[in-house]
């Protein structure tokens, strides 16, 4: 009897999971299903570059099923809830799904609704947000149109996707302006509530330095509760206030509403409890999470399920195959910081830890946590390489899921 | 690393003002807590929330965010506000003597 191995989220990591799972497992052995309630697959780094007109929406578009190797089941749907105990996936459509292994990949969405006023008067006009292809498109236009007043950039609250787009945001729009020859009729504020520019000392040392050299003010300690889009301001719990004429702000992010809906499944903002080594749920030995849904303490980024995704396969298969999992990812990102003028910064880091100078994979790689023209090329190539490499689920050479120290000058 | 005393106890604090090593902290030594962050008079929610974030670091190893204290205290986020002007994330846990809570990342 073949096992019943099902995937909720068809995004980077549920279609590179599906589509290692279908190399390993000969169809006898395995039947693979893919759960998404949409039918196209958006490239989101690349919604990055939409506000300024350098990508467009529609070009970061792929149908998602022909990113499936053959062999896999789609169904196109939302997820209502998972019976836990009884090992079945419930559809909207009324169909259910019995499973063997759950994997979930329902990735974080976006809930600007959550934060008062954002959605109300002015939202879409004067208040955006690039998260999503239609907000980034809105901002294109928006960007388009400006002459000149106060932009303020935001984040709602942590944690968010790719916690280092909102800096490059800011960065593209310094460059973006300069460009357009009216960079002194604008002032860029970047309104954070973290304590710094990031979380982690030394990048966050660097990216403060980079925002300063660009004209970039710093708001910190910042816990947007209201946005009030006729009077242009942001309103902090704590009642501190910051003007705007135009607002970019990633709103709060939770995991899918299903997660909610299933009983023990999910920590208060509906991400995945798993375990931050082995990748395993800790509500049911069957269930595992990948990528942005699961509560780990690491990135949400493309390239953290790309790690994850191989020792995610290998523990599915231990498993099935009632072996011991092997509890070894170590929280590695990798991300590439667009700073603007085709320049771009690299970090690369883990749970323990954090980023530092030096280079990437090794002594002879890109330079880390400085600001160079291979790291924009290596940005501009990442998409190429996302849908041609990263999804399928082929290995890289010389790139792998461990942290690399040799290149990183660690004191 | 500092050592500060409350309440006629010496305690180990951390640079930003945590506690070093939560197992210190006991209940007697909020009021003195409290002082130092400016809170003067502690109410039942002021406690109600000081062990809700205990019971959540003692349970997950970090107290929750804001945002999350929102959604499962009981508390809204205007209202834990109201309780710690300063940042009920932070004061908070100051209080509850656990260490500062994980940014996220
Ligand atoms: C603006 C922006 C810039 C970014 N830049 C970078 C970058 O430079 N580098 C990087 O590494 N990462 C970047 N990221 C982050 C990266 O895109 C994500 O971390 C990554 O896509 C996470 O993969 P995932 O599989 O967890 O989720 P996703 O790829 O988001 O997939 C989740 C899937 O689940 C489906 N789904 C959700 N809920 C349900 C439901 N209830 N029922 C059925 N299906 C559902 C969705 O339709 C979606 O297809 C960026 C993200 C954004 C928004």
């Amino acid at each position: 009897m073949p096992r019943n191995i099902v995937i909720l989220g068809g995004g980077t990591g549920g279609t590179l999971t599906a589509n290692r799972l279908r190399k390993h497992f000969k169809p006898s052995d395995a039947v693979i299903s893919v759960v998404d309630k949409n039918r196209y697959h958006i490239y989101q780094p690349g919604l990055l570059f939409v506000p300024f007109g350098l990508a467009y929406a529609d070009d970061l578009i792929r149908p998602r099923e022909r990113q499936f190797k053959k062999g896999i089941d789609f169904y196109e749907s939302e997820v209502d809830h998972v019976d836990i105990e009884g090992r079945k996936v419930f559809l909207d459509d009324g169909r259910a799904l019995a499973y063997d292994a759950l994997i979930i990949a329902t990735g974080a969405r976006i809930v600007p609704e959550e934060t008062e006023g954002l959605t109300g008067d002015g939202w879409m006009e004067k208040m955006f947000t690039f998260y999503d292809a239609p907000g980034a498109t809105a901002l294109a236009r928006a960007y388009n149109e400006f002459e000149g007043g106060r932009i303020v950039v935001n984040v709602a609250d942590m944690p968010i996707k790719c916690p280092v787009a909102p800096l490059e945001f800011c960065f593209l729009t310094d460059w973006y302006f300069q460009e357009k020859g009216i960079r002194d009729k604008v002032e860029i504020t970047y309104v954070t509530p973290l304590d710094n520019a990031f979380t982690k000392p030394r990048a966050a040392s660097a990216l403060a330095g980079l925002l300063d050299e660009k004209g970039v003010k710093l708001v910190t300690e910042f816990n947007t509760g209201e946005v009030d889009g006729p009077g242009g301001r942001l309103i902090s719990y704590d009642e501190r206030e910051v003007p705007f004429d135009l607002a970019v702000v990633i709103p709060v992010h939770s995991g899918a509403e299903f997660v909610g809906r299933s009983e023990g499944l999910g920590d208060a903002l509906d991400f995945v409890e798993t375990d931050k080594h082995t990748l395993q749920s800790k509500a049911s030995p069957a269930i595992f999470a990948i990528g942005d849904a699961a509560n780990l303490p690491a990135s949400k980024a493309g390239s953290v399920s790309h790690f994850e995704g191989e020792i995610l396969v290998e523990n599915v298969i231990r498993f099935l195959a009632d072996k011991e999992l092997d509890a070894s990812f170590d929280g590695h990102a990798n991300c590439f910081i667009e700073t603007g003028f085709s320049k771009a910064l690299l970090i690369d880091f883990n749970y323990n830890q954090e980023p530092v100078e030096g280079h990437y994979p090794t002594k002879v790689g890109m330079p880390l946590l400085k600001e160079s023209r291979l790291n924009h090329l290596g940005k501009l190539m990442f998409q190429w390489f996302y849908w041609h490499s990263l999804l399928p689920g082929r290995d890289i050479p010389g790139i792998n899921p461990d942290m690399p120290t040799s290149g990183k000058h660690l004191n | 690393m500092t050592t500060t005393t409350f309440a006629d106890r010496q305690v180990e604090l951390t640079d930003d003002g945590f506690f070093a090593d939560p197992s210190q902290w006991s209940e007697d030594l909020v009021p003195a807590l409290a002082a130092a962050d400016g809170i003067d008079e502690l109410t039942d929610d002021h406690w109600t929330v000081i062990r809700f974030m205990r019971k959540e670091y003692l349970e997950n190893g970090t107290g929750p965010n804001v945002r999350a204290h929102g959604k499962t205290s009981g508390y809204t986020e205007k209202q834990l506000y109201k309780l710690f002007p300063k940042g009920p994330a932070k004061v908070a846990a100051r209080l509850a003597g656990i260490s500062k809570p994980r940014g996220c990342i």
